[in-house]
């Protein structure tokens, strides 16, 4: 059996983030938008591992910014889900078109 | 020469009572106004008359030449090297005479008009516009330098204006004071582009340095003003022929003399002084007191003036042989003899024989602005007793008003040029200028003489004749404070004649010797009693029919239709040709350029701002086309990543 | 004397307004530090003449230099020469009348009154810079709060004029910010500076001035009125409240003239000699267009705004005329025109708060009922039209005896189309005047006005003061201009 390789899990990279990318366009619900945003997030955490391991090994800037991530994804979690919130409470849905009134 | 400073007051005092009546004479002084008017008045002309007295017979004679002095001079706003304003006085024979009219007819109709106008509702406002147009008019003939003259004649213009329109609230005066300023500033326009041009020639506005570079023959000045040439005429010329018309829109000379029939809607005693005696022939003083740049530097300029004033006087003199109102009248005639006042001096020369025109024409200056002040005066005893201008609503009033009737009638007398009164000498010296200079001039004034006796005796016959006695008589002539001035005036009409006036005022300040030409009077005086005669013969009595219908009398009554051109000039060319359009441009051009860009802006923006959806899946999807687009254009461009 | 006494008067004037409650307290903060102002002005004159006729030959004098940004070398530069006391003057005497005569403003006093004095704060702080930074700073200090008080206490179809000035002015202010930036950059860095002194010392290649100086001289101008840009004149003013449109005529619209000798001509000299014949035709096409545009109007502020067109076009005739006597002419224009329109606003504001018109053919007789305000209307019009012993009159004709002076066919030819207004003046004045104020009584109703009230009287007595003052002695003004003025024409190497 073949090892995995930088390109392997860059492909994988690659796939999750544009399943996070057609998540993001084509879903109405914002939780499963939100959802999208961290598959993209994770599709770049995976990234930075992948590159610190195959390009540089004896670093760690690539964990220390994928540890960043992580923190910085809970915090927006935190943030998108009381903004989720607050538009039911006003609209009564969570469907994203809801929120249209911002424009012109 | 005595310590003149004292000249001062002469102007000055007429400006504090301008000043005291004008900020307090609604309420303070209502009633009093007229005394502080007068009696100031009096002190001004008590000085004025001492003034000349001096002048003339003590110190104003150096070696037999009247000499130019200026006791008083201040610069009042520096233009650059050698051009300023100075506001200062410059005494010669013709500011002294000048003057003593000025001031003299003044008084006559502050006194009269505290009879005539005596219970007036803004009787204070009257004295204080008098007195500010006596201060204009005593600090024009003062003026020491060409803009001083200047800013005195607007001065002179705006106080003509209060005054024609001190009825304020009568449409036709406020019309008639608007005319009388705009078409007097048109020509102002003239005068301030003439004095532009002969500072610049002449590199002073100074009177006495004007004279000395641009009024002395074979001056180097001369010769340089002459060079410059602009339309194959020299430059110099332009600029006196601008001045000239300057003088021309305030000595109502063809074609700039409409405003002055209309001007009559003002209180009779402001036209005797305004429109009669003293600011009309601010014109002729201009010319005067320029006369030497006139001689020497332009005479081709003189030429014309002598054409231009005996063409008026004819003119006027036509016009007034057909109105019926009685003021307007008086005004064509003070027109016509202005004109001949303005020949006078256009047929002269310089100095010996040869001045007696400019000798002539400031005789009949003098002369004129007293018996017209006493026409006017006269007309205005005869307004109020009849309540109306018009020559229909008179006649048969010799008994309802004795003394005006004789004051009249010497008036008459004195313009008609019959001996021994006033206008008999100074029209006679006119003639005889024009005589011997220019043989058409003196035809055209022959015939204008002649023409002056039969509208003046016209207007005699019609006013005190012509019907029965009418006894409008529900009040008498008037009081005392009326008829004063009115005989003062009617002495000075006899007696002013025999001034040897060539003795005091000529162009070079020697004396001109003057002598009557019995050979030559015999003409004149003929073809006046002739004109007398033929207005006894059709006015003295009321008979029926008339020739009011012929075409000539129709153009005359309408005054040739000169009005008429003008309003066409100004409502249809300038109003509709240039003011209208100018606003329409303005609102739909130049602006509207302005709302284009505004509406362009608008209108783009309208149709980007469909982007902003609101859809934020819309805004990434965007968003990553961009950066594809961006990330493809790198690799194209740049070849690196 | 400190300069700075200049800005802090106004600045603790503002607050003490935020500050105080009652609109009487208000309205009485305002005057007195109007008053204030004024006297700080009178005193500043004095000395500065006393300075000046003790033989000091600087030409600026009281300059405190303050580093307001010393990374971009940006100072608060303060000095005057005669031309910035002059407009100094000028500016106190219009606020401290527009400010009595908004004594009848009750809604949002606060608000009117901060605003008011904080235009006035930046009209003094413009005039006061030598730095152009702070300069462009206060003039645009002196431009935004126009747009709200027109906005807020404007008549007619304000939001439209309110837009419309802003923009323009604001046009105009995006021209003169890149004109100045790229005078500050042409030097390495280290070395560059807004200093005009500094600029005036080392100016700009002809080659880039001859780019540089339309931007800047557009730019003022577009303050100014120079044709084609001055359609914000006509509706800003009459959308105006009265103390809005005296400011705007007398103050906001000199920024513009000041502006295009103290920064246009003065640091640009040669691409000024090479602009003038545009400059001038420019200036003629706005005097005669904006007079016979005048003739038309029917409401009383278009009358005037389009005078001031006119009238201002005389400013930039004399700048682009470029002889002394025309530039001294050019500021004296900016003096008398700041005085009489103000002074014409003002009274507009008068007759409008009785009659609730400004339709000239719905007034007449106006001086049966109100004999002052009457009055004061004439003494206004009389000196737009340029009567001897008013203002306007020495302004006018020392415009023309500069423009004589120069021998060029063009520049004599837009000297007579100068000359040629003052016929045009007369019969659009005439008009306006001989149908309100003269005539017959309109309206029964005329014979309940009151006349003027005590600030009214007051604020018409100051301006009218002002007129007589230039109008009688101009040797005082002249006086104190003259330096200034040979000062520039030595820089710009003109006659």
């Amino acid at each position: 059996m073949m090892e995995p390789g930088l390109y392997h899990i860059l492909f994988l990279s690659t796939a999750l983030f544009f399943t996070g990318v057609y998540g993001f366009f084509s879903r109405r619900n914002l939780i499963t938008i939100l959802m999208s945003i961290e598959l993209m997030l994770n599709s770049v955490c995976l990234n930075f591992i992948a590159f610190n391991k195959y390009v540089w090994p004896g670093k760690l800037d690539g964990v220390f910014m994928t540890l960043f991530i992580i923190a910085i994804a809970a915090a927006e979690a935190a943030l998108a889900i009381a903004i989720i919130i607050n538009l039911y409470r006003s609209h009564q849905t969570i469907d994203v078109s809801s929120g249209e009134e911002m424009k012109y | 020469m005595p310590d003149l400073i004292y000249i001062l007051t002469i102007p000055l005092l007429p400006l504090v009572v301008f000043l005291l009546l004008g900020i307090a004479g609604r309420n303070s002084f209502n009633k009093t106004g007229g005394y502080i008017g007068t009696l100031s008045m009096l002190v001004s002309t008590v000085l004025s008359l001492q003034l000349a007295y001096g002048y003339f017979f003590h110190w104003g004679k150096v070696n037999g030449v009247y000499q130019h002095f200026i006791p008083y001079k201040l610069t009042w706003l520096d233009f650059s090297e050698g051009l300023s304003i100075d506001l200062g006085i410059l005494l010669d024979p013709i500011t002294v005479m000048m003057l003593v009219v000025v001031s003299f007819i003044s008084l006559m109709v502050h006194v009269y008009s505290l009879a005539y106008m005596k219970g007036e509702e803004r009787f204070g406002v009257y004295y204080a516009f008098l007195s500010l147009f006596t201060f204009s008019m005593l600090g024009l003939v003062l003026s020491s330098n060409i803009f001083q003259i200047y800013m005195f004649w607007e001065l002179v213009g705006v106080s003509s204006f209060l005054l024609i329109g001190f009825y304020y609230q009568k449409s036709s005066a406020v019309a008639a004071a608007k005319k009388a300023f705009i078409v007097t500033r048109f020509a102002d326009l003239g005068m301030l582009i003439g004095i532009l041009i002969i500072a610049f020639q002449a590199k002073t506005l100074d009177f006495t340095l004007l004279i000395e570079r641009l009024g002395t023959p074979g001056s180097e000045w001369i010769q340089q003003a002459v060079q410059a040439g602009f339309l194959g005429w020299p430059v110099i010329s332009w600029g006196l022929l601008l001045v000239f018309v300057g003088g021309a829109g305030k000595s109502a000379m063809f074609p700039l003399h409409i405003w002055l029939p209309d001007a009559m809607e003002g209180p009779t005693p402001v036209s005797a002084l305004i429109h009669a005696a003293t600011m009309v022939v601010a014109g002729v003083f201009l010319v005067a007191r320029l006369f030497p740049v006139y001689t020497f530097s332009a005479p081709g300029v003189l030429e014309f003036i002598a054409y231009v004033g005996v063409f008026s006087a004819l003119f006027a003199a036509i016009i007034a042989c057909t109105q019926t109102d009685i003021k307007r009248v008086l005004a064509y005639s003070t027109m016509s003899q202005i004109g001949f006042m303005m020949f006078a001096l256009g047929v002269s020369g310089y100095g010996g024989e040869e001045g007696l025109g400019f000798t002539a024409s400031q005789f009949h200056l003098f002369t004129h602005a007293i018996f017209k002040a006493l026409l006017f005066l006269c007309a205005g005893v005869v307004i109020h007793h009849v309540h109306s201008n018009e020559l229909d609503a008179m006649g048969g009033l010799r008994k309802d008003l004795p003394v005006t009737h004789i004051c009249f009638l010497l008036a008459c007398l004195a313009i008609s040029g019959i001996p021994p009164f006033a206008g008999f000498f100074s029209k006679e010296e006119i003639l005889l200028a024009a005589y011997e200079k220019n043989k058409i001039v003196f035809a055209l004034a022959l015939f204008t003489s002649a023409l002056t006796a039969f509208y003046m005796f016209r207007l005699y016959f019609k006013i005190f004749w012509f019907k029965a006695f009418s006894h409008h008589g529900h009040h008498k002539e008037g009081s005392p404070v009326l008829l004063i001035p009115l005989c003062i005036l009617a002495v000075g009409s006899i007696s002013t004649g025999f001034i040897p006036f060539g003795n005091f005022v000529s162009g070079d300040g020697k004396p001109v010797h003057t002598s009557l030409q019995i050979n030559f009077s015999i003409a004149p005086v003929l073809l006046g009693l002739v004109g007398i005669l033929a207005a006894a013969f059709i006015y003295k009595r009321e008979r029926s029919g008339g020739n009011s219908t012929s075409v000539i009398y129709m153009i005359t009554k309408r005054k040739f239709y000169i009005d008429e051109v003008y309003l066409f000039i100004t409502k249809k060319i300038i109003f509709n040709g240039i003011g209208k359009p100018a606003a329409w441009f303005d609102k739909n051009v130049v602006d509207g350029l302005v709302n284009f860009s505004g509406t362009i802006t608008e209108k783009i923006a309208r149709s980007i701002k469909k982007l902003q959806s609101g859809k934020v899946q819309q805004y990434t999807m965007l968003y990553l086309a961009g950066i594809i687009v961006i990330t493809l254009a790198m690799l194209y461009f740049f070849n690196r990543i | 004397m400190n300069l700075w006494l200049l800005m802090f008067i106004p600045l603790i004037t503002g607050i003490a307004i935020l500050a105080a409650s009652g609109s009487k307290t208000i309205k009485w903060i305002s005057f007195a530090g109007a008053s204030v102002q004024l006297l700080t002005a009178v005193v500043l004159a004095w000395l500065f003449w006393g300075l000046k006729s003790s033989g000091i030959t600087d030409d600026f004098v009281f300059q405190s230099d303050l580093q307001w940004f010393p990374a971009w070398n940006i100072g608060l530069h303060f000095g005057v020469d005669g031309i910035s006391v002059a407009m100094i003057l000028l500016t106190a005497v219009v606020v401290l009348a527009a400010v009595l005569l908004s004594w009848n403003i009750e809604s949002m006093t606060k608000e009117f009154f901060f605003l008011l004095i904080l235009l006035s704060a930046g009209a003094y702080g413009f005039f006061l810079s030598l730095d152009l930074f702070t300069l462009f700073f206060f003039l645009e200090v002196a431009v935004i709060p126009k747009y709200l008080l027109i906005g807020i206490w404007g008549s007619g179809n304000k939001t439209y004029s309110a837009n419309k000035l802003a923009l323009m002015l604001m046009g105009g202010s995006a021209l003169i910010l890149v004109g100045i930036l790229t005078m500050y950059f042409q030097f390495p860095p280290g070395n560059r500076s807004f200093d005009l002194i500094y600029l005036s010392e080392h100016p700009l290649l002809p080659d880039v001035q001859m780019i540089l100086f339309p931007l800047i001289f557009v730019g003022f101008g577009i303050f100014t009125a120079i044709f084609p840009f001055h359609t914000w004149v006509p509706d800003g003013h009459s959308s105006a409240p009265t103390a809005g449109s005296m400011f705007l005529a007398g103050i906001s619209m000199k920024l513009g003239g000041y502006g295009c000798l103290r920064v246009a001509t003065f640091l640009m000299p040669e691409a000024a000699q090479q602009y003038s014949t545009a400059i001038v035709v420019l200036a003629a096409i706005a005097i005669l267009y904006g007079a016979f545009a005048t003739m038309m109007q029917t409401d009383l502020k278009y009358i005037n705004a389009y005078s001031s067109v006119s009238h201002c076009g005389f400013v930039l005739l004399g700048i682009g005329l470029m002889t002394k006597t025309a530039i001294t002419g050019a500021v004296f224009q900016m003096v008398s025109h700041g005085l009489m329109t103000a002074l014409f606003f003002g009274v507009i504001g008068m007759v409008y708060e009785r009659t609730h018109t400004r339709r000239v053919a719905e007034m007449g007789g106006l001086m049966k009922s109100i004999p002052f305000i009457s009055a004061i209307m004439f003494i206004a019009g009389l000196c737009s039209l340029g009567l001897p012993g008013l203002s306007g009159f020495p302004a006018e004709m020392t415009v023309f005896m500069g423009g004589w002076q120069r021998t060029e066919t063009i520049y004599r030819a837009a000297t007579i189309a100068g000359c040629l207004s003052i016929v045009v003046t007369a019969v659009y004045i005439l008009r306006a005047i001989g149908s309100t104020v003269m005539g017959p009584l309109r309206n029964e109703e005329y014979l309940k006005f009151g006349d003027a009230a005590w600030n009214e009287k007051l604020a018409a007595l100051i301006l009218v003061g002002g007129i007589v003052l230039m109008g009688i002695a101009p040797m005082l003004l002249y006086k104190l201009v003259e330096p200034a003025t040979e000062n520039i024409i030595t820089n710009i190497g003109g006659k």
